[in-house]
């Protein structure tokens, strides 16, 4: 045996060493966190300094002449000589009498290369928009090529990115910064044009219209169709194995892979409904399916929240048991199941491998204008744009990023704010 | 008239039948001295009414909408029947289409053959006489059903019980479609399955150690048979969820006890939904961050030490994919530590033990149950996350367990054999049917395992 101090001994040593176990532990638990908070920031940080400068854009200021006699077109208001007219020489021909000492091709070819392909139907849309100016001249600014759009972002920067520039387009554009020809302008046609295989020219307001409609039929069924069913489960549903075969094929369905559900919706839907592919319509239904165990769960768990003592009262003043439910359980559980609602609208928002499946993927230039138009959605468009091996849509990806998550985080608050503002605690 | 108009002149007059049907009970009550001599309140007559009136061409409606396109078209094909002959069902297919892009002006009348053309007018002209005879039943049925629920009020009537009779069952439909959906998930992976395993043997897909899903454009090209040995897939999406777990459950674990254990009240009001940020960020922002920041950054620390790390690798994908799940862990992490009742730590605290003792020695093990479900949980969302691996995984089917190497996921393959326009009876396509079939198995059992643990547990101390 051994005596009492030797003991006492022992357990001063293995204190210090169990406190400083203690304070090592104490480190791992902030470390963790510190590691999920440092996630957070270098992920939106990455985001936003990689996508910032998408929402600015190069243009290049040139005295453009519109003559009839290059654009072939003289009468403005005939639409087959607007079809055939030779557009593209517009902003060559500018450019031809601003560089006047190009000459050969291939130098005329890096010339015409410094602004967008599209630029010859931009000034044909500002020619029908004023049909005056045929045979006038006006200094305007043309969208530059994405190319140019990097090279001069990341020569301002100081860090020029010059892989695919020639040496007499980099003088160029030195020339045109000189004289105060080339400047960076708020891009507009981010926001306003669809799809585009030309990084400068695409847009997102394609995929937004196509988000949009696909979430309203999304809201339309599954608001309706969840919070029946959490009415049912919660105030009506016998207690037999029925219901909890429902409740089981709840809590399951929330749990499965989404891109199941885009398996589900390719061989139902398309296989064997016939609904065309790649339109809003398909996606919502997919969708509903979806977000509809979040929005079941989130509504029942509002109704639990709303006190027995309410649903006696309406009873006793001899209320049926729906016009218990309908007129009083209903409007008080209601600032829940929108929360639930918003919190699963976010979720399909954001939601990208299901829509894969049922051809919401492809390349769509028009701007869907309704639930049966053939649309893509913001997630997929990011997915099809960070498949680009254009550098320049890297910037774009990223933007389509800042805009999807602005509207996640709208979202998100003002679940939480409504939350917050209407929820009544018992 | 269009389906969406039939379905909006229907509301229409189901709205119209509501107000006819209070207005009568209102009229009838009128004489017997008020709205308390009815049995129920005049709405409830509106409602009765309205449902006799748009109920039934509601079901009809659709019950036509699912059957009208086929019957047409075997109508149309049993017509073209004597021409065909016995064919395959690929042509039989093609014909249809052919023919139906014909009956909508798609395609030009020129130039096709006689049979064609007359089967395509008999097409439209069938087409025009669905919708006529459909419009006309509606417009009956509604009359009808209005007329029949208008007459059959009177001051005694139970409409009310009626009427919550049919909400209940509504209701009840609801609820059914989440059976209706497992239903539909269960049947459309089962059939194209059991079609995939009629030309690809089941032992061949499941322990086959190749995967090169091709199908033949001939008969006697090389390599025609292609190969669906899926074990490749298996191994690389274990191998990402692998790498995922390894990120996500120390971090989500050693949070979420923070949190609970030792957090004060405004770190944990900051902390916990700064973290949950990670939870609603969607994945293909995950994806393309794990694509282009996260695999560059470890290809060049891979070089600097002299270690080849391949663009596309299993370590960045199941990396970020462990950053995605770090909340997921950490809250359902997080509930079950909070479920532990207080009085066991206050026991372990009584007897000297230091507060990370407790934790370690008392809590953990209490709660391990649920954390163990937790971690299932997370780990079938691991399996079936598909845009990081998409993005970030790579494609080559390669039997390792090296991170470092780029995999394959079988999430990744079911993307890629179905995206784009594929025949649908094509083993490549059907493949992605196996693959989901065995990746909804696995979840689902996970799944159904992971709830029971935690269910179980909860019991256990409430």
């Amino acid at each position: 045996m051994s005596k009492p101090v030797d003991n006492l001994d022992k357990i001063k040593q293995s204190l210090t060493r169990r406190n400083r176990a203690e304070t090592r532990f104490r480190w791992y638990g902030r470390i963790a966190i510190l590691i999920g908070l440092a996630a957070v920031i270098v992920l939106f940080t990455d985001i936003i300094s990689k996508g910032h400068g998408a929402f600015r854009v190069t243009y290049i200021q040139l005295d453009v002449h519109y003559d009839q006699d290059i654009i072939g077109v003289a009468n403005m208001t005939d639409p087959a000589q607007l079809a055939d007219g030779n557009w593209d020489a517009v902003p060559k021909s500018a450019l031809r009498s601003k560089f006047t000492d190009v000459s050969g091709r291939r130098d005329k070819r890096k010339l015409y290369a410094l602004l967008s392909n599209g630029a010859g139907f931009d000034l044909k849309d500002r020619l029908v928009a004023n049909p005056l100016l045929l045979g006038q001249t006006e200094s305007i600014w043309i969208l530059a090529d994405d190319d140019i759009d990097t090279y001069y972002k990341t020569w301002l920067d100081g860090e020029p990115y010059a892989a695919r520039m020639a040496d007499n387009q980099m003088a160029w554009i030195e020339q045109l910064h000189n004289e105060g020809n080339i400047r960076l302008q708020f891009n507009s046609n981010l926001f306003t044009r669809g799809d585009s295989r030309e990084p400068e020219q695409a847009g997102i307001r394609g995929a937004i219209m196509g988000s949009f409609f696909t979430l309203v039929l999304t809201l339309m069924l599954s608001f309706p169709i969840g919070v029946s069913a959490a009415i049912y489960l919660e105030e009506f549903a016998p207690k037999n194995r029925w219901t909890d075969f429902i409740e089981v094929n709840i809590n399951n369905l929330a749990a499965v892979p989404s891109i199941i559900f885009g398996l589900l919706g390719l061989a139902i839907f398309i296989n064997f409904f016939h609904v065309p592919r790649s339109v809003p319509v398909v996606g919502g239904l997919v969708l509903t399916l979806m977000t509809l165990p979040t929005i079941i769960i989130t509504s029942r768990a509002a109704i639990k929240s709303v006190p027995p003592s309410i649903r006696e009262a309406a009873l006793g003043m001899g209320a049926s048991k729906y016009q218990t439910v309908l007129h009083h359980v209903l409007p008080l559980a209601l600032p829940g199941m929108l929360t639930g609602a918003i919190i699963g609208m976010a979720q399909a928002l954001g939601e990208t491998a299901p829509l894969l499946m049922i051809g919401m993927v492809a390349f769509i230039v028009d701007i869907p204008a309704g639930f049966t138009d053939p649309a893509t959605v913001l997630p997929v468009q990011i997915f099809l744009w960070a498949d680009s091996p254009e550098r320049a849509f890297i910037e774009k990806t990223s933007a389509a990023i800042m805009v999807l998550l602005s509207f996640l985080i709208i979202m998100n608050t003002s679940a939480v704010w409504l939350r917050k503002r209407l929820e009544r605690r018992w | 008239m269009q389906a969406t108009n039939i379905l909006i002149l229907i509301l229409a007059l189901g709205i119209f039948a509501f107000y006819i049907g209070r207005g009568r009970s209102l009229a009838l009550a009128k004489p017997l001295g008020g709205i308390r001599n009815l049995h129920s309140l005049p709405s409830y007559y509106g409602f009765h009414t309205a449902l006799w009136c748009a109920l039934p061409s509601l079901i009809l409606l659709s019950l036509w909408m699912i059957f009208d396109e086929p019957l047409i078209n075997s109508l149309v094909m049993s017509s073209m029947a004597d021409q065909l002959g016995n064919t395959s069902l690929a042509t039989y297919n093609l014909q249809l289409n052919k023919i139906s892009n014909i009956a909508e002006g798609i395609l030009g009348r020129q130039g096709q053959s006689d049979a064609l053309l007359a089967a395509a007018d008999y097409m439209t002209q069938l087409k025009v006489v669905s919708r006529w005879s459909l419009t006309a039943l509606m417009l009956c049925l509604t009359v009808i059903g209005l007329l029949f629920g208008w007459s059959r009020i009177n001051p005694q009537f139970r409409a009310r019980p009626l009427v919550e009779k049919v909400m209940q069952n509504l209701l009840l439909a609801c609820a059914c479609l989440a059976i209706f959906t497992t239903l539909g998930i269960v049947l459309s992976v089962l059939f194209e399955s059991i079609q995939f395993f009629r030309s690809v043997p089941v032992h061949e897909f499941v322990f086959g150690l190749e995967w090169s899903p091709q199908t033949a454009i001939r008969e006697d090209q090389v390599g025609s048979s292609g190969s669906f040995g899926a074990v490749p897939l298996f191994v690389g999406t274990l191998l990402v969820s692998a790498v995922a777990m390894v990120v996500a459950v120390p971090v989500g674990l050693m949070s979420a006890i923070y949190l609970a254990e030792y957090a004060s009240k405004t770190v944990r009001a900051f902390a916990k939904p700064a973290l949950e940020v990670l939870a609603g960020i969607p994945t293909v922002v995950y994806g393309f961050f794990a694509a282009l920041t996260v695999a560059p950054f470890l290809r060049e620390l891979g070089t600097s030490f002299g270690l080849s790390v391949s663009s596309e690798s299993a370590l960045a994908a199941g990396g970020v994919m462990g950053v995605m799940i770090i909340p997921f862990i950490s809250s359902l992490a997080d509930d079950v530590i909070t479920a532990v009742p207080q009085s066991m730590r206050d026991g372990s605290l009584a007897m000297g033990a230091t507060q990370s003792e407790t934790v370690r020695r008392v809590i953990i093990p209490a709660a391990l149950p649920g954390i163990v479900g937790g971690i299932m949980l997370a780990v079938s969302r691991a399996i079936g996350e598909t845009m990081i691996v998409v993005m970030a995984a790579g494609m080559a089917a390669k039997l390792t367990a090296n991170p470092l190497e780029s995999v394959t996921t079988v999430t990744v393959q079911i993307v890629t054999l179905l995206t784009g326009d594929q025949e649908f009876d094509s083993p490549k396509t059907l493949a992605a049917f196996a693959l989901g079939l065995m990746l909804f198995t696995v979840t689902l059992l996970l799944n159904i395992f992971a709830l029971h643990i935690v269910k179980k547990y909860r019991e256990q101390y409430e």
